[in-house]
């Protein structure tokens, strides 16, 4: 295998780590109350504009940055709870389409209106960098977001398998009134859900902030993946997010770099509809 | 809708202005429809060109005898038409063919605007012109450079800026004297998006090369607003071209340099065409890790007191951003507009369309570097050229080819970071 295929799947997989780490909250949502956030690319475009000012502003790095990013983010997640998704949840699916699309649109013009719509650039800082080893050049600040995915993923598992709140989440998910019978409160839980899976979102914008450029229309450009990640690793399914995520990485990088870029999107969506031809469900989804 | 309130509102504040003040020209008002592309991948080039067009307007419809003799400066709106003023209609294209198209049959048909100007990507320019050919309207476009454009047997449609065809001389032109001072510029690259412009420029610069002996030795297309160019990079890198021609907008631009940068990839010259090289959000984000790429423009700032000087400092102020070649053509495009409809002395479409055909602009009446502006049948401005810039402290471009325009001689290799 030549040497620059293995860059190329090095940067596939590092590409990968990042998409299931801006997913990973799409499909949390999902998973806990059925709805679709069209806003999710917009949070995430958020997240950056929040590591963007606390650099800025306080000239504190990404290691300020994303822990307010994600706190900023579940905060506002926890807003967004009760003042739109607990209404539009009990609503046609139409109007959770357009509820929560209608919040992509105030929060991207929103960001236009005090921002500007100049593009941004994170300055060069701590994980700026690029390291090389054996030869192959891997870029500090996407091996942190692949590290901080692992992460994420992980945590979110572990939560939601093994600990008391994440039964109690997954109880309302499954049944809000038997869950409310058992004193479980629907609306706590549900909102603490909205509070991770924007947090967690939050935190993806800051990290991704440190290679990408920053603009408010930002969260179109990757809102998409995120749908194709989770659809593909199954609605609902953390650990199917980073799978799918690492998958669509590697392939979109093998094919972009041996059969040419424009045919990328080509072969990462014959291949995700074949897939869900056979497995509708998504790698990890259930039924 | 809220524009359309807005405009109107803003058309009942100009007409109660005219009454109270009693000065009867006042309300006289020519609508031009601008459809730049306010949202959507591209909107840093609305939001500026909508800055430029404001200024444009100032000079137009107040007197500003201190910029010589840029016409419809000296005297307070337009002379031809009793000194009526300029309104522009502004219209969001989004970046998108169908909306651009939507928006020239909102803004002729609704608006009843007297000439359309836009839409910045060829691609959008393609289809909005097109509704204005329906309509008999005049359609004046500034800065798509796509050579087909003028290739449609138009009758409506008139381009200011220079295109792809001249700047593919210009890139042939500069690259053999590069090589005639010892530059290796044998194996070219191109890499361009999947737009009308990335596509039909690349054909056209591609074209060019082949004519001199010299054919493109790779073609990297991509698909617009990329998340990720790492591929691309490794592919040039694999194959190491002397010269890589650059065709991308500002968002893509960006990521390249950014990923250039990360997987330690400079060819010996990089040079791009204009678009998002010439986005000032572009070089805040990245100039310091793009030091030496070449460039194409035809703006240069001028000594202080002159008048593209006295333009580039009201620029600006209204935007905060330094003027570019970009919102320089743009503006160049919208007086060349405007001169015509004084000129023809209403805002009759057909007696616009002749004052355009007549459009006879010297040098010295211009704020760009253009030869002058003088429109053939096609409707394409025969005049207009441009030079080679480049980035060399990674903050400002200066010119550096031809010779005769140089402020500096270009440095080889590409610094990059």
């Amino acid at each position: 295998m030549s040497f620059v295929l293995v860059q190329v799947i090095v940067g596939g997989l590092l590409l990968g780590a990042v998409y299931a780490l801006f997913s990973s909250g799409l499909t949390l949502v999902w998973g806990m109350m059925n709805i679709v956030n069209f806003a999710h690319g917009d949070f995430v475009m958020l997240g950056m504009y929040v590591a963007y000012v606390v650099y800025t502003l306080m000239g504190g790095g990404p290691l300020l940055g994303a822990p307010l990013a994600t706190l900023v983010l579940a905060t506002l997640g926890v807003v967004v709870y009760f003042a739109l998704i607990r209404d539009i949840m009990k609503g046609p699916m139409l109007a959770q389409i357009l509820g929560t699309f209608g919040l992509a649109l105030l929060l991207r013009y929103s960001v236009f209106w005090w921002f500007g719509a100049n593009f941004l650039s994170m300055p060069q800082n701590i994980v700026g960098g690029t390291f090389a080893v054996a030869g192959l050049r891997i870029e500090a600040s996407r091996l942190l977001a692949g590290v901080v995915a692992l992460l994420v993923t992980l945590g979110l598992h572990l939560l939601l398998t093994r600990t008391s709140l994440g039964s109690r989440m997954l109880a309302v998910a499954e049944d809000a009134t038997a869950a409310q019978l058992m004193g479980i409160r629907p609306d706590t839980m549900q909102a603490i859900a909205w509070a991770i899976a924007a947090g967690a979102t939050g935190l993806a914008g800051a990290l991704i902030a440190n290679f990408f450029y920053i603009v408010p229309t930002v969260g179109e450009t990757l809102g998409i993946v995120a749908f194709v990640t989770v659809s593909l690793g199954g609605f609902g399914s953390v650990p199917g997010a980073l799978v799918a995520g690492l998958l669509i990485g590697v392939i979109e990088s093998l094919s972009g770099y041996l059969i040419g870029a424009i045919y990328k999107d080509i072969i990462v969506y014959v291949l995700f509809l074949f897939f869900l031809w056979f497995r509708p469900q998504g790698l990890m989804g259930k039924m | 809708m809220t524009l359309k309130h807005v405009s109107g509102l803003l058309c009942a504040a100009a007409m109660s202005f005219g009454l109270a003040s009693g000065a009867q020209a006042q309300d006289k008002v020519v609508k031009i429809g601008a459809i730049l592309p306010m949202s959507g991948g591209t909107a840093s080039i609305g939001a500026h060109a909508k800055a430029a067009l404001e200024v444009a307007m100032d000079i137009i419809n107040n007197a500003h005898p201190e910029l010589g003799n840029l016409p419809l400066a000296k005297n307070a709106g337009l002379a031809g038409l009793g000194g009526a003023r300029i309104e522009v209609v502004f219209a969001d294209n989004q970046g998108n063919p169908a909306t651009g198209q939507n928006q020239a049959l909102r803004l002729i048909t609704e608006d009843k605007v007297a000439a359309v100007f836009g839409s910045y990507q060829s691609g959008v320019t393609l289809t909005s012109s097109a509704i204005a050919e329906k309509y008999g309207i005049p359609f004046l476009n500034s800065e798509s450079v796509a050579a087909n454009l003028t290739e449609r047997g138009f009758k409506w449609f008139f381009r200011t800026t220079p295109i792809a065809t001249d700047f593919a001389k210009i890139y042939t032109d500069f690259l053999a004297d590069m090589k005639a001072t010892g530059a290796k510029t044998d194996a070219i690259a191109l890499v361009h998006d999947n737009t009308e412009y990335g596509t039909s420029v690349a054909n056209t610069i591609s074209t060019a090369f082949k004519d001199k002996g010299q054919p493109i030795a790779l073609d990297v297309a991509y698909p617009v607003n990329a998340t990720d160019v790492q591929g691309q990079v490794l592919q040039l890198k694999d194959k190491k071209p002397d010269v890589i021609i650059m065709i991308s907008y500002t968002s893509d631009a960006i990521l390249f340099a950014k990923t250039m940068q990360s997987l330690d990839y400079k060819p010996a010259i990089l040079l791009a065409d204009d678009a998002g090289y010439s986005d000032p959000s572009f070089i805040k984000a990245v100039g310091k890790i793009s030091q030496g790429v070449f460039n194409r423009s035809s703006w240069a700032v001028g000594p202080s007191g002159s008048p593209s000087a006295i333009i580039a400092d009201m620029y600006k102020k209204k935007s905060g951003e330094e003027m570019d070649d970009t919102v320089g053509r743009q503006m160049q495009g919208f007086f060349v507009l405007a001169d015509a409809i004084d000129r023809a002395g209403s805002t009759d479409p057909a007696k616009i369309q002749a004052a355009l055909k007549a459009t006879d602009l010297k040098p010295e009446q211009l704020m760009m570097g253009y030869k002058g502006v003088k429109f053939d049948d096609k409707g394409q401005n025969v005049l207009a050229s441009g030079l080679i810039i480049q980035l060399q402290d990674g903050e400002n471009y200066v010119s550096v080819w031809p010779k005769a325009n140089a402020e500096k001689a270009p440095t080889l290799p590409y610094r990059g970071w």
